[in-house]
């Protein structure tokens, strides 16, 4: 396999920066084709970067990338190669969808490269049989083991026979025996298609042995590139690991000395931590099955297995974090209790995620949990003192934990755990993510804790040569221990050469007892050894410019999607409901049950007579009546009373004498807009009376000069409801979809699905269109359930053309998702996408858009927006049709205006979304 | 007892450090108790302004003339004179809100004292201006006939005047009531918002599990965030009502400032409850922002601030009452405006300590539930 050839990928001053951090460093480089190629080097050197330039998921910033003979920085380049790479990216099944099944996500990304229905189901069938997921097919995938997510996403990327394989951390936190399983399959598939290349990035060493060539990269560059063997040669080094550390520059390896573990001294029965078949269950998944074990005082013990095989879960039930579903466990001879705090001051745990306080200072961060831990007010200076010293911290005390480096954050994370001088020390996988050199210094800080101060130290890891240094360690898999021992005397027991290979000798062995997890896959079938060979070519030479089937394919895959999330499906459909009946009440004008007194100190017929034409009136409710301006005032003041009529003492006799006589009325003037209301409606009452009188006392008709006849068109009796409704079925359809679709794209950006947009052949308007789909369907079912809320419900007549509306409605709803596709090609995160979705809708349309204050009422730029704006038009059909009988015919203007805005606005969701990730 | 406190004070302390370091929380929290105050009270325009009126005069006499002359901006647009044929085109597109249609022989009749009507339609889906706006055509209508009229006779009608005053609030500025408005809106607003946004942010950070293998109860965590949040937003809220509302806007206070923070202070701690109650609920951020959008409209909305409590029915009456933002309007409107005292609100500081009471304990349960569920 030494005869390496052309260069599949060649680079040239190619660098790379996020903002200020710079990813790469100007790389000079070829690659050779057809053959394994690994990248090495810890995480954060930018091999992930490096690999989203070659798959064309990223935009070339500054160098040249040459991949498959041609320039990934011309579109018409990628068009063309893109088809013929394949990328996973890192991340446990980053590019699947979780609540899609198996074979969904396999049929979504063989659609995305038209693969008819035949030819699907047999690369479909051919590769999960390869893999042995073909009896998964209808699991979900976010419900896969780590193992099995890789080989889903393994086979995603292979479904289109591409010529260059780009695989990013694909074993990270999978057990080694589906490591091994992944590797024999990469093998396998490589000896069917010999001409393909494959790249991997990998930051476990020993992996890297077997491939056929390396580059060693540090600080986005470059260090070295060779064979395995070339490379040990060079610097003289046994292992791969030890070869890394060599290559490293000065500096960085200052200090740098192997990890010499003195052996433990210890008293056999001070137990520190017992365990006695411990169990956890959530719901009917067993995560923590009976399992027990004795860690002795100042031992080193480590927990070995794949993520999500039960370590954490544990680890948290001793903490007391989690309780225990059955099972007991004694800390220093004392049974847990959650409720115990004294036993937890004794105790130091450090999470996976280096749980620190991002907006606190390294120097806060480290106080603060010494005062949690009750360290006397007095030492508290000098103990965050010690330790920063200790751990290396002193000159970093004032930043804040993103800004430091991340070994030295993972310095802080035990630093805190340490603060309070615990005398156990529990560490869940506290070494992920942090280069080799840093990670034997961490190790060497352990030791010293545990041989020099009797800590006990719990640890779990996924590495091999960590575990190799526990003093005893057990090894788990599926929620069960497999065995516990000095890591030499399991190696020993299995008779294996390594503890990898007495790892996998072990989970084998579990395999065989359990039914529910894959067996090692037997030889390629026949089939597959036959599709292998089909032209390279086929399939993805002509990859046409619009495909209806890869814009369906993402329609199907987004309403499967949200037919599996429940919040935001029932957000979409009960949401609008419960909205359009809080709105609806909510900004009623109806004034009515006036609650008024009367302050009567006439008490003669005339006064009573005016008394009682207000408490005919259907707005006002009588409350017993007033007897002194003191009572006058509290009634108010409690909001009891909202009208007061004041008749004053003489009141008949003035009016009857023809002298002027005056009645007062006190209205509640805290709300302003109501109160008006109310003046309008006493006055009203007022003038009825006097002609009513006038009439009786002069027996002839008293009329103003003019009558006015008021008729109010389109809702006669006034009501708010009418009024209101037809305009909040629009408001909500606008609202609603528009934050629906901005989280459906940034939704994929944050979780890393949106990989499949950028290396799969779907054009910008394919996958907006495709997105857009289902939430115009939803949008649509939206309005039925509310047009129906409305009329049955909520009494609101509709006297013009449904069918107008409807086909309204539709080109709406367009424009409306399409406001949200707009919001979310600009935001990165779910939360700006929602903000901006919730501004860009919300504001414009309920103040300049007609909701309240027509339009024509508005002046400047209000009135510019407004007549701009969809919105205004869709008020105007909405309650054209709901209130004034109105079909399409007499709204063409605003129908016209939706037409237009309708491709504006997606034109404008296209036009700001990248094709790359920038 | 002391180690409580201390760790409940510690524990504040990092809520507001973590507070003080995220920009964008800090700036709503600024912009919402100034900006946001300010243009809701100053920004609501008059019921009527530039309100479109067109004229149908088939009589075109000086009459008629006058009355269409009295319709001019700002509150009305200058009328357009249109036919009758254009009437309802106008009103169906939705161009004027009011037309006014004098008939023929207007003048005629009313000279000679012989009944005579003029015809207002309005466009009623236009609802606030088209509600106090007819009342407002009717008056000018009447006045500007009455006058046409007084030149030619005298009429003796019943002298009894009607004088209406506004308590309160004497010119129904529409400033004053707004601005406090939106003071309690803001307060429930960000109550909720930053309680449940540091939760989210711990669990999401994973920091939260690390409080829980120290010393501290998760009643001591959650006290933390209800008292450092709730703090912050009633600081905001005091300075907010002495310098905007207050200086800025020149709203006079009648009551008790005391009384009224008093009762946010009470609102706060069942709205931060409930913050910490919705973050629970939430896996995550967006799903937060989604419920947060559920919640907090009925809430600003049902309060009894944007439409009066008797208006809605009753079942949403009595169901609204379990809301602290109905107590608290009801509270902020009687003490600030209406020079309300203790013996008059202490009902809606009951009910407040009530609810608070209920939410934090329920919010409390579910969040030890979460914590407990959180492997």
């Amino acid at each position: 396999m030494n005869g390496l050839g052309e260069p599949v990928v060649h680079l040239q001053d190619v660098s790379l920066n996020y903002g200020k951090t710079q990813a790469l460093a100007g790389i000079t480089q070829d690659i050779p084709s057809a053959c394994m190629v690994g990248l090495i080097g810890p995480d954060g050197v930018g091999k992930s970067s490096l690999l989203s330039l070659l798959s064309g998921a990223r935009r070339v910033q500054h160098g040249t990338v040459q991949v498959l003979g041609g320039d990934m920085a011309s579109k018409a380049h990628r068009d063309q190669a893109c088809p013929r790479i394949a990328y996973m990216p890192q991340g446990l099944g980053k590019n699947l969808y979780p609540t899609l099944s198996v074979e969904e996500n396999l049929q979504f990304i063989a659609r995305l490269f038209g693969h008819d229905a035949a030819e699907r189901r047999r690369r479909i069938d051919d590769l999960t049989r390869s893999t042995g997921l073909l009896p998964f097919l209808a699991r979900p995938a976010g419900k896969l083991s780590g193992g099995m997510k890789q080989k889903l996403s393994l086979c995603c990327a292979l479904i289109h026979d591409p010529d260059l394989l780009i695989l990013d951390e694909p074993t990270t936190g999978v057990d080694p025996l589906a490591r091994a399983q992944f590797w024999e399959l990469i093998a396998r598939i490589r000896k069917q298609r010999p001409s393909m290349s494959v790249i991997v990035a990998t930051a476990y060493m020993d992996e890297a042995q077997g491939f056929d060539w390396l580059a060693v990269m540090d600080e986005g560059q470059v260090l070295a590139t060779g064979t395995p063997t070339d490379l040990l040669l060079r610097t003289r080094c046994q292992s791969l690991e030890s070869a890394f550390i060599t290559l490293l520059p000065e500096e960085k390896k200052q200090g740098h000395e192997a990890v010499v573990i003195p052996p433990l001294q210890s008293d056999q029965d001070d137990i520190a931590i017992e365990a006695e078949g411990l169990t956890m269950r959530f719901g009917d998944f067993t995560a923590v099955d009976h399992v027990s074990f004795r860690i002795r005082r100042g031992e080193i013990f480590g927990f070995l297995g794949s993520n999500g095989c039960g370590k954490s879960t544990t680890m948290k039930m001793l903490t007391g974090l989690l309780p225990a579903s059955e099972g007991r466990a004694w800390l220093f001879g004392k049974e847990i209790d959650p409720h115990d705090l004294d036993t937890r001051s004794r105790v130091g745990y450090m999470s996976q995620s280096f749980s620190l306080y991002n907006e606190l200072s390294v120097r806060q961060n480290l106080a603060l949990h010494a005062k949690l831990f009750h360290v006397p007010m007095a030492e508290i200076d000098a103990r965050v003192r010690e330790m920063a010293e200790r751990f290396e911290l002193l000159d970093v005390m004032e930043s804040l934990p993103p800004s430091i480096p991340m070994g030295m954050r993972q310095r802080l994370s035990l630093a805190v755990a340490m603060v309070h001088k615990p005398e156990l020390l529990i560490l869940d996988e506290p070494t992920s993510g942090v280069d080799p050199v840093a990670r034997d210094n961490f190790w060497r800080l352990l030791v010293r804790l545990s041989r020099r101060e009797q800590v006990t130290i719990f640890i779990s890891t996924h590495f091999m040569n960590e575990a190799e240094r526990c003093d005893r360690m057990s090894m788990m898999h599926a929620g069960q221990v497999l065995d516990s021992d000095a890591p030499a005397r399991l190696v020993e027991k299995r008779g294996a050469k390594d503890l990898e290979e007495a790892f996998i000798g072990y989970l084998i062995e579990a395999e065989a007892g359990s039914t529910s997890t894959t067996s090692v896959p037997e030889a390629v079938p026949e089939s597959a050894e036959q599709t292998a060979p089909s032209a390279p070519t086929q399939g993805h030479a002509q990859t046409p410019r619009f495909s209806l089937q890869r814009l369906l394919s993402y329609a199907w895959r987004e309403s499967l999607e949200l037919r599996r999330d429940p919040v935001r499906a029932t957000l979409a459909l009960l949401g609008s409901l419960l909205l359009m009946f809080v709105i609806g009440y909510g900004i009623s004008t109806d004034v009515n049950d006036l609650r008024y007194a009367v302050l009567d100190r006439d008490q003669t017929a005339l006064s009573h007579d005016y008394t009682l034409a207000l408490s005919g009136s259907p707005y006002f409710v009588e409350r017993p009546p007033l007897h002194s301006y003191e009572e006058l005032d509290r009634r108010m003041q409690t909001g009891e009373l909202s009208l007061v009529i004041e008749i004053p003492p003489g009141f008949a006799r003035d009016a009857t004498l023809g002298r002027n006589a005056q009645i007062g009325a006190w209205i509640n003037g805290a709300m302003p807009s109501r109160a008006e209301t109310i003046q309008g409606y006493v006055q009203g009452m007022h003038l009825h009376w006097l002609a009513q009188k006038s009439q009786q006392l002069s027996g002839e008709a008293y009329a103003t000069p003019v009558e006015v006849q008021t008729r109010f068109r389109y809702n006669p009796d006034i009501k708010s409801l009418p009024a209101i409704v037809p305009a909040v079925v629009p408001l909500l359809l606008l609202m609603l979809p528009a934050m629906l679709t901005a989280l459906a794209v940034v939704r994929e950006k944050e979780l890393g699905a949106i990989i499949n947009f950028y290396v799969t052949p779907v054009t910008r308007t394919e996958f907006l269109l495709g997105k857009q789909l289902p939430y115009v369907a939803l949008g649509m079912l939206n309005f039925l359930l509310m047009s129906v809320l409305a009329v049955a419900v909520l009494d609101v007549p509709m006297k013009g053309s449904f069918a107008a509306l409807t086909l309204a409605t539709l080109v709406f709803l367009v424009i409306s998702t399409g406001m949200g596709l707009v919001a979310s090609a600009v935001t990165r995160s779910q939360i700006a996408a929602m903000f901006a979705a919730l501004i860009g809708t919300l504001v414009p349309a309920t103040q300049f858009a007609g909701l309240t204050t027509p339009v024509s009422s508005l002046e400047g730029v209000g009135k510019l927006i407004g007549e701009a704006y969809p919105a205004t038009h869709m008020f105007l059909i909405s309650r054209g049709v709901f209130a004034k009988a109105l079909g399409l015919a007499d709204m063409q203007h605003s129908f016209m205006a939706l037409l237009l805005a309708a491709p504006l606005v997606m034109g404008l969701a296209i036009a700001m979304l990248h094709k790359q990730e920038r | 007892m002391r180690r409580t406190f201390s760790n409940i004070w510690q524990l504040s302390v990092k809520e507001l450090w973590s507070l003080w370091r995220d920009p964008v929380m800090l700036l709503l929290i600024v912009f919402s108790f100034t900006v946001m105050v300010y243009t809701a009270a100053s920004a609501i325009p008059d019921t009527l302004n530039n309100a479109p009126i067109a004229i149908v005069d088939e009589d075109d006499s000086p009459l008629s003339q006058r009355i269409a002359a009295a319709f001019y901006p700002p509150q009305f647009t200058q009328p357009e004179r249109i036919g009758v044929a254009e009437m309802d085109a106008g009103l169906d597109a939705g161009r004027y809100t009011f037309v006014l249609h004098m008939p023929s022989n207007l003048q005629r009749d009313v000279l000679a004292g012989r009944p005579a009507e003029v015809q207002l339609n309005v466009d009623a889906t236009r609802m606030d201006q088209a509600f106090s706006g007819s009342a407002y055509v009717e008056q000018i209508v009447s006045e500007e006939a009455e006058a046409f009229v007084q030149r030619h006779r005298t009429d003796a009608a019943l002298p009894v005047e009607l004088v209406l005053r506004a308590r309160f609030n004497p010119a129904l500025d529409k400033t004053w009531f707004s601005s406090l408005l939106q003071i309690i809106d803001n307060i429930t607003m960000l109550a909720i918002i930053l309680t449940g946004a540091a939760l989210i942010r711990e669990r999401e950070h994973g920091t939260i599990e690390h409080l829980l293998v120290m010393p501290v109860t998760p009643t001591q965590i959650m006290l933390a965030k209800v008292l450092a949040m709730g703090m912050v937003v009633l600081v905001a809220a005091a300075l907010s009502l002495q310098f905007v509302v207050r200086g800025l806007l020149e709203v006079p206070i009648e009551g008790s400032v005391w009384l009224f923070l008093t009762g946010a202070a009470l609102s706060l701690f069942a709205n931060t409850a409930l913050g910490i109650y919705l973050a629970t609920v939430a896996r995550s951020m967006p799903q937060f922002g989604l419920l947060l959008m559920l919640v907090l409209l009925p809430l600003v909305l049902l309060s009894g601030g944007a439409t009066p409590r008797e208006s809605m029915p009753t079942v949403v009456q009595h169901l609204m009452l379990a809301a602290p933002t109905t107590h608290l309007v009801q509270l902020g409107e009687g003490v600030l405006y209406r020079g309300a005292g203790l013996d008059v609100v202490w009902v809606q500081l009951l009910a407040l300590l009530l609810i608070g009471s209920v939410l934090f304990a329920l919010s409390l349960q579910r969040f030890r539930r979460m914590l407990s569920q959180m492997g």
